[in-house]
């Protein structure tokens, strides 16, 4: 090594670097002589909010394909009243169908809802283990969206806008912020299931910086892509390969001088430590046998409730943002026997996390959201054996947990079809100004210029919902 | 937002100065019952309320409201004022928010009842304005962008030796205002690498660098780079940057992200970048090639370019929101591509800062809006059925294909009749077939046993399926047809996606841009604030491309000028390269932007041209070294007092790899390829979602601009690094450096197999040579230049000791090239050049033009 001592001053070299594209870390190596004043800036250190957060990190999860509301959280004894008469013509005017055709029936839920903890918040029998943790829940009920098909829906959910282009609030939140932990991503997605038709803009930073998007978990094979060594190559042989890497790297750096050999230099480093950290995280038989149970994850097996454990791995580490996506809750048809299913699937994992991430005083500042493109119709979709619901884009539910969202509140009320909001309709746009809000961003001063305009997640519109805040 | 939050601030304190004048307390308490007077009533209102965005410091709209004659004449929505006519006076309109524009002030609050009436009255009087209380001399300053660009003579330099061009000039008298030395010209071997990879995205062979190395001529660096401007390679290096911009992709997006050919327009954009073509033809062709008279096969394909844009086919979506989400794509990436200029605001609203105006907007969605429909569904299931074009065969795949289409029919005949002799047995076979259930299948069951009279079409079918199907005769007709049809299939024609004139539709403005929410109509036509179409202009999109492309045109030249500076040294001459309007970065050297403009039209709007102009210029040849003064100085290198030095673009940390690896396949044209991927990086939800089939062959190694364009999920080590979606038009793509970028090229087995390649080259190219001969071999392949005398002995060092370390553990050896082909090399040996390989390709150095 010591034959590859720069020849310029390490200080001198940094004292020009500052934030822009292509100037990450530059490592260890170089930066720990520093003052902290005098720290290159690194896109991904941890930021102070704009104001006291009341959260420090979150955990989306996105049911995709949206599952239907009234049959979990939104109980209207008026739409069973009427199962099966002909859909009043008011709700049917200026409305859009992916599939229904002529004049639609109702059909009311075939699920039992009650009323659950202090709070009273109903919940039908298809969650029984979220229902534990009713007292944990703010729901909205009235969150609407302007998209109607699942692609650009979810589009809107994650960037506030109905086309390709546009950060994700993951990316616009590690923006704002950074990340506690600088040996794994800021922001991590996990999917179950098929890819969401959104594809990877789902997690996208569209005009931001590439360092802000998310980074794929996979559950098989390699956690990260690229991330294990070529059979053959043991740790210790990478060892020896990225540090004679890093040896000529620091010669051309004494030789040319260019401070992104010393970032890519402290690249390299972390690349090395992400290989032993991302691993260690994914091993869940280092949990207890008693929080696996809890959570029904099987270390190894690909899972939502596998992904749901990890979420509280990775905010344990300071991970910023975590996106667990479930596929298959799109119920055109058979919704009375696939949505049980789905439901059993994520349930108890739910609840387990809120319970967990509670146990170790994790819930305070971490923000758990369940969220969706949209709802489904209180209209029947094909016949009555094959029952399923339609897209809703007017009305559907959200819950958030922790984080300093008010525990037990309801925020908004629905027709009693569960259709139009009545009470405290909530947009797109609001719902993202109270994640940012939560988080100590103000969503008017989270801007970043692009083409000559200062763009925000909540573009020009969007208010912090007041009622939702603890 | 941040602004408008300031502004808010501003205008309040103004109002609170205001009220404690007198003049304004009077009016305030009593409106004046006899006519309103300017100074007192009026004048207040546009100072408290208007001026700053409309006045001396900025004038958006092109409007000033503290001149009597600029409101008169007006901005660009026209004039401002009509004294007698206050409902007609646009000034009036604009605060009471009408005209589907928003209401003036902007992001504040609405003005007074008290006030607008003041307002109308004032214009209802005749809009008295004493010349004293109007600003004198007040001009509009046209932003720098809009005016034509200007053949400025050179500057004056000291150190005039040091121009080679007058690129030059430009730059060193800027330096020299600033106190700064160009750097010194940049050694040999990295000046050939540079321009190499520049020029044709590929890295110059040892031998290659060995001969300019021994070349004295003085025009020896000249004449490589007339060789690389003419070599076939420099078209898919130079059609990269500008499919980014035209958003091209083999998918459509959205849900399913469905395979769409339309390959042959990238084809067309690597030939035409091959042949030079002007960009002003280059334009016309690809925004209205179908338009010309006798319009050739080839500009038909170039029209590819604005078919482009995603299309959903998702079930349930509108097929007419789809149409006008595409040409709204349309018009503003055309606007990002020629004008520099992001349009997309102007969809809802006039623009907020550059002076473009929602009316002009549709104006231009005008000149598109008489495309078709490209989705098509039965109310459940939706197909994209966009315009195509089938490509002509040669003369011999036609052939083939007519002697399979009348072998075809000659069986589907045979099979017709085989059919029709069965039919009437059919009758007596179901009342056999109904005495003896227990023989069917549960389906065809269910059938007999219904009544023919209630039986559905296709359990009618399904019932004449399975009782023809029982004659081996009829079976084997069937399975015939069937397997001459796939045939069929497999030499269809391949098809591309061209634009086409459908029926004409009236245009209309969208209120804030929704497609169900039409305003007033108008015609296709250009921003006015930028040069006339000629007279005669007909209404289509011929028109608007030769007014892109009209020298008049302050801003494509310009543009285009930019970005190639950009893709050479890192950054525009503008930086903001996507926008040059008022909210974009001025020039660094203005004067140089403009010299290059001019010259790229006057060669004939050559851009081979143009990249000699730069490559030739001292300022391109300066060494990429960073002193600590001039980081200090100058982080950025905006002044460039040295040479560029960059991470090379995604592709091209691909193809230079492969490249040498001796792996590259020069191949060009034809359909998407398939390079290896890891498993599992395409699983989408939705129909008929393509499959990834790692291609085995040659086509592994093709250059990344024939790789297939996923939207939903690009290629995964192009996304580490830097790729863009191709969803929508990308002018500038990042330069990050992350530790997945180190991932990539240490672990992805795509490049391992290329540090095999380099390894495999090594030993068998060098086979009798030494071990420092070969690394000084192998670290030449990868940088062009020679080791120096340290890096040679730490790669001594890591050969000698992995050498050892694969010779005692020779497992370790075979796992490690598992299914690399070791002929007769010796496995410790192979293995122990692949890790080699696998260091260099890491290098900064390797990734970077430096």
């Amino acid at each position: 090594m010591s034959e590859f001592l720069p020849t310029l001053s390490r200080r001198a070299l940094l004292q020009g670097v500052s934030c822009g594209v292509g100037s990450l870390a530059l490592g260890s190596l170089l930066a720990q002589d520093l003052p902290a004043a005098n720290q290159p800036a690194n896109p991904l250190a941890a930021r102070p909010p704009h104001f006291a957060p009341k959260s420090k990190s979150v955990i989306f999860v996105h049911l995709v394909g949206a599952p239907s509301h009234l049959d979990l959280f939104e109980h209207k004894p008026a739409l069973n009243k009427h199962d099966g008469e002909l859909c009043p013509q008011e709700y049917l005017q200026g409305q859009r169908f992916a599939f229904l055709r002529g004049h639609p029936r109702l059909m009311g839920s075939k699920f039992q809802f009650q009323p659950r903890g202090q709070s009273g918040l109903v919940i039908s029998e298809l969650l029984p283990h979220l229902a534990t943790v009713a007292d944990d829940l703010t729901i909205i009920k009235t969150l609407h969206t302007e998209q109607f098909n699942h692609a650009p829906a979810q589009l809107f959910l994650h960037t506030g806008f109905g086309r390709f282009g546009r950060p994700t609030m993951g990316s616009w939140i590690t923006y704002g912020l950074g990340s506690e932990n600088q040996d794994l991503p800021a922001f991590v997605v996990m999917i179950t299931g098929a890819v969401a038709g959104g594809g990877n803009s789902l997690w996208g930073s569209g005009f931001l910086p590439t360092v802000h998007q998310g980074i794929e978990f996979r559950s098989g094979g390699d956690p990260v892509l690229f991330l294990s060594n070529p059979p053959g190559l043991s740790m210790t042989d990478r060892r020896r390969t990225v540090e004679s890497i890093n040896q000529l790297n620091q010669a051309q750096l004494a030789d040319v001088g260019d401070p992104e050999i010393a970032a890519r230099i402290s690249q390299y480093e972390m690349a090395f430590r992400m290989q032993t950290s991302a691993p260690e995280l994914m091993d869940l038989s280092q949990e207890s046998p008693h929080t696996l149970a809890a959570y029904g994850a099987e270390p190894g097996k690909g899972s939502f409730a596998n992904n749901c454990l990890l979420a509280r791995r990775l905010v344990e580490r300071g991970v910023r943002f975590v996106q667990l996506m479930d596929e298959g809750w799109d119920h055109h048809g058979s919704i009375n026997t696939a949505l049980p299913k789905k439901c059993r699937e994520v349930d108890q994992p739910l609840a387990a996390l809120i319970q967990d991430l509670k146990q170790r005083g994790l819930l305070d500042e971490t923000l758990v959201v369940w969220g969706s493109e949209f709802g489904r119709t209180p209209m029947l979709q094909s016949d009555r054996e094959q029952a399923g619901r339609d897209h809703h884009k007017d009305a559907y539910c959200v819950w958030m947990a922790g984080g300093g969202a008010k525990a037990g509140a309801t925020i908004g009320q629905t027709d009693e079809l569960g259709y139009y909001p009545t009470e405290d309709p909530v947009h797109v746009n609001d719902f993202h100004a109270t994640l940012l809000h939560l988080l100590g961003l103000d969503h008017e001063r989270l801007t970043y210029k692009f083409q000559g305009r200062n763009f925000r997640l909540t573009d020009v519109a969007g208010h912090v919902i007041q009622k939702a805040i603890a | 937002m941040t602004h408008s939050g300031l502004f808010r601030f501003a205008v309040c304190f103004g109002v609170a100065v205001l009220l404690t004048s007198p003049a304004h307390r009077l009016a305030a308490e009593a409106p004046s019952p006899d006519r309103v007077d300017f100074v007192r009533d009026i004048q207040p209102i546009l100072t408290a309320r208007c001026v700053s965005c409309h006045g001396s410091d900025e004038q958006e709209g092109s409007l000033r409201l503290d001149s009597r004659s600029i409101v008169l004449q007006g901005g660009v929505s026209g004039p401002a004022l009509l004294p007698g006519e206050p409902e007609q006076s646009l000034l009036l309109r604009r605060v009471l928010g009408l005209d589907d524009q928003e209401r003036m002030p902007l992001d504040d609050e609405p003005l007074a009842e008290r006030e607008i009436a003041l307002l109308r009255r004032w214009i209802a009087e005749g809009a008295a304005w004493p010349d004293a209380a109007s600003a004198a001399d007040a001009k509009i300053r046209a932003h720098w962008a809009y005016q034509p660009p200007r053949h400025a003579g050179l500057p004056q330099v000291k150190n005039a030796e040091w121009v080679r061009t007058p690129v030059d000039a430009f730059i060193l008298a800027r330096l020299e205002a600033e106190g700064l030395a160009p750097s010194p010209e940049v050694e040999r071997s990295r000046l050939l690498r540079r321009v190499y990879l520049d020029l044709i995205g590929l890295p110059p062979s040892v031998e290659e660098v060995e001969a300019f190395l021994a070349d004295d001529a003085p025009d020896a660096y000249e004449r490589v780079v007339e060789r690389l401007l003419a070599s076939p390679a420099y078209g898919p290096r130079w059609a990269r940057p500008w499919l980014d911009l035209a958003r091209y992709a083999d998918s459509n997006g959205y849900q399913a992200d469905q395979y769409r050919e339309v390959w042959p327009y990238r084809d067309w954009v690597i030939r035409a970048m091959n042949a030079d073509m002007p960009f002003t033809q280059f334009t016309v062709e690809q925004l209205a090639g179908d338009l010309l008279p006798e319009a050739t096969l080839e500009q038909k394909i170039a029209t590819g370019f604005h078919r482009l844009t995603t299309c959903n086919v998702e079930a349930g979506v509108d097929p007419e929101e789809n149409r006008v989400n595409q040409i709204i794509d349309r018009v503003n990436t055309t606007g990002m591509v020629w004008l520099g200029t992001s349009l997309e605001c102007a969809q809802c609203h006039n623009h907020k800062y550059d002076p473009f105006t929602q009316k002009d907007y549709y104006r231009l969605f005008a000149y598109f809006n008489n495309t078709p429909l490209e989705v098509k569904g039965d109310g459940v299931t939706y197909d994209f059925i966009g315009p195509m074009m089938d490509l002509p065969l040669a003369e011999a795949q036609k052939a083939a294909r007519l002697e399979l289409q009348s072998q075809r029919d000659a069986a589907q005949q045979e099979l017709d009749a085989a059919l029709a002799a069965r039919a009437p047995a059919q009758a007596e076979w179901e009342q056999q077939a109904a005495a003896n259930l227990a023989a069917l299948p549960a389906n065809i069951k269910r059938i007999v046993n219904l009544p023919p009279g209630k039986r559905n079409k296709k359990q009618q079918n399904d019932l004449t399926a399975y009782f023809v199907g029982l004659d081996p005769a009829i079976k084997a007709l069937k399975e015939h047809v069937a397997a001459l049809q796939k045939q069929l299939d497999a030499t269809q024609p391949p098809t591309t996606l061209v634009m086409i004139e459908d029926q004409p539709r009236q245009t209309h403005v969208l209120r804030r841009g929704e497609f169900l929410n039409p305003g007033e109509p108008v015609e296709p036509g250009v921003p006015l604030v930028l040069h006339d179409l000629p007279q005669d202009a007909p209404a289509n999109r011929l028109a608007l491309a030769h007014w892109l492309t009209d020298e008049n045109n302050p801003l494509t030249a310009r543009v285009v000028a930019n970005r190639a500076w950009a893709e050479m040294f890192g950054q525009g001459i503008v930086a903001t390269e996507e926008d040059f309007g008022s909210q974009g970065e001025p020039p660094t050297h203005p004067e140089l932007l403009d010299w290059l403009a001019v010259e790229f039209m006057r060669s004939g709007w050559s851009q081979k041209h143009l990249h000699r102009l730069i490559v030739t210029s001292s300022v391109y040849r300066q060494s990429s070294r960073v002193t600590p003064e001039l980081l200090e100085r100058d982080p950025y290198n905006k002044l460039l007092a040295r040479g560029p030095r960059l991470r090379l673009s995604a592709e091209m940390v691909r193809d230079n790899a492969l490249a040498i690896s001796g792996l590259l396949s020069e191949k060009q044209d034809g359909p998407p390829v398939y390079p290896p991927q890891p498993e599992g990086v395409w699983r989408h939800v939705g129909r008929n979602a393509p499959k990834w089939s790692t291609e085995t062959d040659d086509d592994r190694f093709r250059r990344g601009v024939y790789v297939f364009w996923r939207r939903s999920a690009p290629y995964p080590s192009f996304v580490n690094f830097d790729a863009p979606d191709r969803a929508a038009c990308v002018v500038q793509r990042a330069r990050t450096n992350t530790p997945l970028q180190a991932l990539t090229l240490l672990n992805d087995p795509a490049y391992l197999e290329m540090a095999a390649g380099l390894a495999r080259r090594v030993l068998t190219e060098r086979a009798g040579d030494n071990a420092p001969h070969k690394l000084d071999y192998a670290f030449r392949c990868c940088v062009a230049r020679a080791p120096t005398e340290q890096e040679l002995r730490h790669l001594q060092d890591v050969h000698d000791r992995e050498l050892s370390h694969f010779r005692a553990n020779p497992q370790s050896a075979k796992t490690l090239l598992g299914k690399t082909p070791v002929d007769d090399l010796d496995a410790a040996e192979f293995a122990t050049w692949l890790l080699i390989g696998n260091i260099l390709l890491n290098l900064d150095e390797t990734i970077t033009k430096g």
